[in-house]
C-alpha cells in the first residue's frame, strides 16, 4: 500500500510553500481564471450575434425554457453531490465518496444527454451550426460548455476507478477537491450561460 | 538615428506622390498639424533623454578608482518624472480629441460618392449623377467629397495620402470619410488593408478638376457607350458580347450589364486600368488580355486563352469606348 | 497486490539517464528545458530571419519578381510575410523569454525546480511540435498567407490550407504558453526561498510574473478567436462571414484584445533582463525598484485597455477612437518611468561596457525611439495616415527588435557563463553588438521615411517613381548587415565553446542569487536552500556600504558561497519522464486530422495524447526510490 500511495503523491509537494497555499490548488485557480476569459469571449460573441438569425429560427422561437430549466437544475444538483463526495472523502468514508462521485457523474451525464437532445431538436427545427451567426455562436458556446462537462465526467469516473482500485485514500482527498473546484466552476459558468442565452429576451 | 531619419524625412525635398508629409487638402492638413506638434514634442524628449544617457555613459564610465554611489532612488524626482510626461500627454490629448470630433462631422454641400472595394480594384458610384466608374475618381476642386465605403469580399482600406488618411472598407459595414481637393491634379493612393495576392496592385487615383471641367466629365460619363465605327472594333464588340466578357462587365447601351467586374462604358476615357497599375494603351491592354493573372497575380479575370486576333479586336473595341 | 505494484512500477518505470540524448528528450530539469527552449527558438530565429531577408531582397528594387512569376512571387511573399510575423512573435521572442524564465526563475528565487517539472517539459514539447507543425505547411500546399493578424474574412476564404495551419498551429502553441504561465505563476508565488519576499524579488522575476498573468488571461481570448476562425474555415460557421450577417470586426476585437497584451508579453521580459544587467554593470542598486515594479504591473493592467488603437481606421466612431487615443497616450507614462529609472541607475555609477551592458544600453536607446513613435500613433487623425504604412513597421521593429531582441541578446551574453560554464568572447561579442546595432538602424530607420512617404505595408512590390527606391535599397543592405552580425554571434558561440574560457561562479560581480552557485549550476541548484535577507541578496553578502555610500567588500570569505558547500547528496529531485513528450506528440497529429478532415488521424492523435496522460497519471514519483 505504501508504495502505491507514494506513487501518486510526488514527494516534493510536501514542502512548505511561500504563500501557504497548495501548489496544485493554486494552479487550478489560475487555470480557472484563464477559463473565465475563455467563456467570457464566447459569451461576448453570443451577445453580439443573438439577434443575427437571418431567415433561420430566432432564439425565442426554439428555446424551451422549462426544459432547459430542468436540465440546469440537474446540473446544479450535481454541485451538491460533489460537495457531499468531497466531504465523505475527507472524512475517510470512501464508499460513500464513491457513491456521491458516481451520482455527480450521473447528473452530469443527464445534463449532457439533455443537451444532445436539445441540439438534435434545434437542428430539426432548422438551426444548424452554419445557419446563421446566431446558430454558430449558440452551438459553439454551449458546445464548449458541454465539452467541459464531459471532461469533468471523465475525471469523476477516473476518481471512482482509482478509489475502487484502492488508489484514492483519505490522505489523497486533494484530488477530489481539485476536480470538485473544476466541477463547481463549470456549473457556475452554466448559470451565466443559462441567464445570458436563455433568459434574456431577444428582439422579436 | 531614428530621430535623424524622421527629421530627414520631414524636410525631405524628395516628395513622392503618396508622401503625406506634404498635405494638399484640409483633412490631411489637419492631421499634419497634429503631427507637427507631436513630432516636435517627441523630438525634444528624444534629444533630452538620449542626450542624458550618452552624457551618463561618458561621465560615469569606468575609470580606475571610481566608486559607484549606492543610492536607491529619489521619490521627489520620480514623482516629477511621472507627472511631467503625463501632463505633456494630457496636453496632446486635447487637440487630438478635438480633431477627431471635427473630422467626424459630415461636411455641408458635399459631392457624394459610393466607394466599393473589390479584390483588387475600386468601384465608384456617383449615385445622384448616375455615373459608375472604376479606379480613377474624378472630383471638383474646393467642394468636399463625402464617401460612403462598402465592401463585398474582404476588408480593404481607402487612402489618398495627400488628401486624407485612410478608412477601412469592411464588408457588412458602411463607413464614411471625406476630403476636399484644392488644386486640380492627380492624387495617388492605394489599398492599405492586406487583401490577398494583389494587395500591392490595388491602386487608385483621384483626379481633381475645375468645377466646369468636372461638369463636362460628368455629362460625358452619363452618355451610353458610343458604337464602334471601324471594322476591327466592331469585330471586338462581337467577341465581347458573345464571349465570357459580359458575364462580369457592363457597357451601358449594350447587352452587357453585369456588375462583377469594372463598368467599361467609358473605359477609354480612363488613363489607367486593372487597379490603376497599367497605363491605358494598346500595348498594355494586349498583355493584360493575353493572361491577366500573369501580370496581376490573383486577378479575378482568368486567362481565357483568347486568340491574338480576338485580343486585337477587343483592344480596338475597348479603345473605342470613350 | 504487491506483485501488481511491482509490475506496475516496471511498466511505468521512469527514465534515469542524466547524460546523452535521452537525458534531453525525457528531462524535467528546468535548466535543460530552458536550454532546449533557447536552442529551438534560435533555430526558428534563423528561419524567421531568412524569411525577412527574402522579403527585403524582393523589395530592394521596384517592380521585381524574384521568386518566379509575378504570381509565385506574390504568393511566396505573402507566405513569408505571414510566417515571419508568426515566427518572430510566437516561435522566437516568446520562447526566448520562456527559455530565460525557465533557466533563471528557480535560480533567482532560490528554488530547486519549478513547481511542476513535468508540466514544464510538456510546455516545451508542445511548443516544439507546434512550431514544426506550422512549418510543415510549407511542404503541404503552402504556409499561412493571411497575415500574422489573420484578418477575417480574408483568413477564412484564402484557398490554400495555410490559414488552417495558422488557426490550429497557434492553438497548439497557445496551450504551451498557458501551461507555462500557470507553472511560473505558481513557482514565483509559492517556491521562493525563505526571506525572498515579493518586494525583494529581482525585477526579472516580477516581469516574469506579470507576463505570466498576461498570458493566462490573453491566451484564452485568442483561443476563442482561433476556434471561430477554424470553425469558419472547416465547418462553415458564420462568425466572420458578412454575407450571412457575421461581423469581420469581431475577429479584430478578439485578436487585438489578445494582441495588445501580447505586445507587453514580448517586451516585459526584455525590460526585466535590462533591469538586472544595468545595475550589475553600473555597480549600483536599481534606481526606484518599487517604481519599476509598479510600472511593470501598471503596464500589465493598462495593456488591456488600448487594443482598439490597432483599429483606428476600422470606423469605430469618434467616441471610441478618442477614448482609445487617450488610453494609448497614458500607457506611455509607466514606460517612461522605466526609462528614467534605468537612466537613474546608471547615474553616478561605475559603468563597465561589457557586451551584455552594450546590448542593454542599446535596448534603452532604441526602445525610446519605438516608444516615442508609439505615442505618435495615438493622434488618431494622423494615425489614419500612418497606419498600415512602413511607419508602423518601423515602430514595432524598434520595439520588438530594438526592444525585445536587444534585451534577449543582452540576457544571453549576461547569463551565458552561468548556463554553459564558459565565457563568450568579448571581442566577438562587441563586434556582434556593433554590427547588430548599425544593421538594425540602417534597416529600420528608413522604414520611418518610406512610411511617411506613403509606402504601405504588406505589399510584395511597388512601382518606380514613388520616391521609395533609394531607402528600400538601403534597408536591404541593412538587413544583410544584421545577417552578418548573427553570423558573428554563431561564430562566437562555436569559438568560445571550443576555446572554453572557464567561467567562475560570479564573473560579473553580480547581485542576484544565481551567481552564488557554480557555473554551470549543479542539477540540484542549491546544496542548501539560501535564506534571503536583502533585495540583491548576493551583493549584500559580498559588500557593505561605507558611511559615504560606496560599496566596501566584506572581508574575504564572509558568508560568500555557503550554497556551494555540500555535494547535494540526498537532495530529492524529480525523475525524468517519457510522458510529456508523448502527450505533446499527439497534438500535431490531431491537428493534421482536423485540417484534412481525417477522423482516423484525429483519433490516432487523441489516442497518443490519452495514452500519454494515462501514463503520466500512473507514473511513479521517482525512478529509484528504494
Amino acid at each position: 500500500m505504501s508504495t502505491e500511495a507514494h506513487a501518486v503523491a510526488p514527494a516534493h509537494d510536501e514542502h512548505q510553500t511561500s504563500t501557504g497555499l497548495d501548489n496544485v490548488k493554486m494552479a487550478m485557480w489560475a487555470f480557472l481564471g484563464s477559463e473565465c476569459l475563455f467563456f467570457g469571449s464566447l459569451i461576448s460573441t453570443y451577445l453580439l450575434y443573438r439577434n443575427r438569425f437571418g431567415s433561420g429560427p430566432a432564439p425565442h422561437e426554439i428555446y424551451d425554457i422549462p426544459y432547459t430549466s430542468v436540465s440546469s437544475f440537474v446540473l446544479l444538483m450535481s454541485s451538491l453531490t460533489m460537495v457531499l463526495a468531497l466531504n465523505a472523502q475527507q472524512r475517510g468514508i470512501l464508499r460513500a465518496a464513491r457513491v456521491w462521485l458516481l451520482a455527480t457523474a450521473f447528473l452530469g451525464m443527464t445534463f449532457i444527454g439533455g443537451q444532445i437532445y436539445e441540439f438534435t431538436t434545434f437542428y430539426h427545427e432548422g438551426l444548424a451550426l452554419s445557419k446563421s451567426p446566431f446558430g454558430s455562436a449558440f452551438f459553439v458556446l454551449t458546445g464548449f460548455h458541454g465539452a467541459h462537462v464531459t471532461v469533468g465526467i471523465l475525471m469523476l469516473l477516473s476518481l471512482v476507478g482509482m478509489s475502487l482500485a484502492g488508489r484514492l485514500p483519505q490522505s489523497d482527498s486533494r484530488k477530489v477537491e481539485l476536480i470538485g473546484l473544476y466541477w463547481h466552476f463549470v456549473d457556475i459558468v452554466w448559470i451565466v450561460i443559462f441567464t445570458v442565452v436563455y433568459l434574456i429576451p431577444t428582439n422579436n | 538615428m531614428g530621430a535623424f531619419a524622421l527629421a530627414a524625412s520631414a524636410c525631405s525635398s524628395n516628395v513622392g506622390p503618396q508622401d503625406y508629409m506634404s498635405p494638399e487638402g484640409p483633412v490631411s492638413r489637419r492631421a499634419d498639424q497634429l503631427w507637427d506638434i507631436t513630432f516636435m514634442l517627441a523630438a525634444i524628449i528624444f534629444v533630452i533623454v538620449e542626450g542624458l544617457i550618452v552624457f551618463a555613459l561618458i561621465k560615469f564610465r569606468h575609470k580606475p578608482g571610481r566608486q559607484a554611489a549606492q543610492f536607491h532612488g529619489n521619490t521627489k524626482l520620480e514623482v516629477v518624472l511621472t507627472l511631467v510626461p503625463a501632463l505633456i500627454l494630457a496636453g496632446l490629448a486635447i487637440p487630438t480629441v478635438k480633431a477627431i470630433a471635427d473630422l467626424s462631422q459630415k461636411p455641408n454641400n458635399a459631392l457624394e460618392v459610393k466607394v466599393v472595394g473589390h479584390q483588387f480594384w475600386w468601384e465608384y458610384e456617383y449615385s445622384d449623377l448616375d455615373v459608375i466608374t472604376a479606379n480613377e475618381m474624378h472630383v471638383p476642386i474646393n467642394q468636399p467629397v463625402y464617401l460612403t465605403l462598402e465592401g463585398v469580399d474582404v476588408i480593404h482600406s481607402f487612402w489618398i495620402p495627400k488628401l486624407t488618411g485612410k478608412q477601412d472598407v469592411v464588408p457588412g459595414r458602411v463607413n464614411h470619410m471625406w476630403f476636399t481637393a484644392e488644386k486640380p491634379g492627380e492624387y495617388w493612393g492605394q489599398c492599405t488593408e492586406y487583401c490577398g495576392l494583389s494587395h500591392a496592385n490595388m491602386r487608385l487615383r483621384v483626379i481633381a478638376m475645375a468645377p466646369d471641367d468636372f461638369q463636362t466629365w460628368i455629362s460625358e460619363q452619363q452618355q451610353p457607350a458610343s458604337s464602334p465605327s471601324d471594322s476591327l472594333a466592331l469585330q471586338g464588340e462581337k467577341v465581347f458580347m458573345e464571349g465570357p466578357c459580359i458575364n462580369c462587365h457592363a457597357v451601358e447601351g449594350s447587352d452587357a450589364a453585369a456588375r462583377i467586374g469594372p463598368d467599361l462604358t467609358h473605359f477609354a476615357s480612363r488613363g489607367t486600368f486593372a487597379g490603376a497599375i497599367f497605363d491605358n494603351n494598346a500595348e498594355t491592354l494586349t498583355t493584360w488580355l493575353d493572361d491577366p493573372p500573369a501580370v496581376k497575380p490573383g486577378s479575378k479575370m482568368p486567362d481565357y486563352d483568347l486568340s491574338q486576333e480576338d485580343i486585337q479586336a477587343l483592344v480596338a473595341y475597348l479603345q473605342s469606348l470613350e | 497486490m504487491a506483485t501488481a505494484a511491482i509490475s506496475q512500477r516496471r511498466l511505468f518505470a521512469r527514465p534515469t539517464s542524466t547524460t546523452g540524448w535521452k537525458s534531453w528528450l525525457f528531462t524535467v530539469d528546468h535548466k535543460k528545458i530552458g536550454i532546449l527552449y533557447g536552442a529551438t527558438a534560435f533555430i526558428f530565429f534563423i528561419l524567421g530571419g531568412l524569411e525577412a531577408v527574402a522579403m527585403r531582397t524582393q523589395l530592394a528594387r521596384p517592380d521585381q519578381t524574384l521568386f518566379g512569376s509575378a504570381e509565385q512571387t506574390a504568393d511566396l511573399y505573402n507566405q513569408f510575410m505571414t510566417m515571419h510575423g508568426v515566427t518572430m512573435i510566437f516561435l522566437v521572442v516568446m520562447p526566448m523569454g520562456v527559455a530565460l524564465f525557465n533557466f533563471f526563475v528557480p535560480l533567482m528565487i532560490g528554488a530547486r525546480d519549478v513547481a511542476f517539472p513535468r508540466l514544464n517539459a510538456l510546455s516545451y514539447w508542445i511548443f516544439a511540435f507546434g512550431g514544426i507543425f506550422l512549418y510543415s505547411s510549407f511542404f503541404l500546399g503552402g504556409a499561412p498567407d493571411g497575415g500574422w493578424f489573420g484578418y477575417a474574412p480574408l483568413s477564412t476564404t484564402q484557398a490554400s490550407n495555410g490559414m488552417s495551419y495558422y488557426s490550429v498551429g497557434l492553438q497548439i502553441l497557445g496551450v504551451a504558453s498557458l501551461l507555462g504561465a500557470i507553472n511560473f505563476i505558481v513557482t514565483i508565488l509559492n517556491m521562493r526561498a525563505p526571506g525572498m519576499t515579493m518586494m525583494r524579488m529581482p525585477v526579472f522575476i516580477w516581469m516574469t510574473l506579470v507576463v505570466s498573468f498576461l498570458l493566462l488571461f490573453a491566451m484564452p481570448v485568442i483561443a476563442v478567436a482561433l476556434f471561430q476562425l477554424m470553425f469558419d474555415r472547416l465547418f462553415d460557421t458564420n462568425f466572420f462571414n458578412p454575407a450571412a450577417g457575421g461581423d469581420p470586426v469581431l475577429w479584430q476585437h478578439l485578436f487585438w484584445l489578445f494582441g495588445h497584451p501580447e505586445v507587453y508579453i514580448l517586451i516585459l521580459p526584455a525590460m526585466g533582463i535590462v533591469s538586472e544587467i544595468i545595475p550589475v554593470f553600473s555597480r549600483k542598486p536599481l534606481f526606484g525598484y518599487a517604481a519599476i515594479v509598479f510600472a511593470g504591473a501598471a503596464i500589465g493592467f493598462m495593456g488591456w485597455g488600448v487594443w482598439a488603437h490597432h483599429m483606428f481606421a476600422v470606423g469605430l466612431g469618434p467616441v471610441a477612437n478618442s477614448a482609445f487615443a487617450i488610453s494609448t497616450m497614458f500607457i506611455a507614462v509607466p514606460t517612461g518611468v522605466k526609462i528614467f529609472n534605468w537612466l537613474g541607475t546608471m547615474w553616478g555609477g561605475d559603468i563597465r561596457f561589457k557586451t551584455p551592458m552594450l546590448f542593454a544600453i542599446g535596448f534603452v536607446m532604441m526602445f525610446i525611439i519605438g516608444g516615442l513613435s508609439g505615442v505618435t500613433h495615438s493622434i488618431v487623425p494622423h494615425d489614419a495616415q500612418q497606419t498600415d504604412t512602413y511607419y508602423i513597421v518601423a515602430h514595432f521593429h524598434y520595439v520588438l527588435f530594438g526592444g525585445a531582441l536587444f534585451g534577449i541578446m543582452a540576457g544571453l551574453y549576461y547569463w551565458w557563463p552561468k548556463v554553459f560554464g564558459h565565457m563568450l568572447s568579448e571581442k566577438l561579442g562587441k563586434l556582434h553588438f556593433w554590427l547588430w546595432f548599425i544593421g538594425f538602424n540602417v534597416t529600420f530607420a528608413p522604414f520611418h521615411i518610406v512610411g511617411l512617404q506613403g509606402m504601405p505595408r504588406r505589399i510584395y512590390t511597388y512601382p518606380k517613381g514613388m520616391g521609395w527606391d533609394v531607402w528600400n535599397l538601403v534597408e536591404t543592405i541593412g538587413a544583410f548587415i544584421i545577417v552578418s552580425s548573427v553570423l558573428v554571434f554563431i561564430a562566437n558561440i562555436i569559438v568560445s565553446s571550443r576555446k572554453r574560457e572557464e567561467a567562475v561562479d560570479d564573473p560579473w560581480d553580480a547581485r542576484t542569487l544565481e551567481w552564488s552557485i557554480p557555473s554551470p549550476p549543479p542539477e540540484y541548484n542549491f546544496a542548501e536552500v539560501p535564506v534571503v535577507t536583502h533585495r540583491d541578496d548576493w551583493w549584500h553578502r559580498k559588500y557593505v556600504e561605507s558611511p559615504e555610500g560606496f560599496p566596501v567588500p566584506v572581508l574575504a570569505g564572509g558568508s560568500k558561497g555557503e550554497e556551494n558547500l555540500g555535494d547535494g547528496h540526498g537532495i530529492h529531485l524529480p525523475s525524468p519522464s517519457f510522458f510529456p513528450l508523448v502527450v505533446a506528440a499527439g497534438l500535431p497529429v490531431m491537428g493534421y486530422g482536423v485540417i484534412y478532415f481525417n477522423p482516423l488521424v484525429l483519433g490516432l492523435g487523441a489516442l497518443i495524447t490519452m495514452m500519454g496522460v494515462f501514463g503520466w497519471i500512473f507514473e511513479p514519483g521517482a525512478a529509484d526510490e528504494h
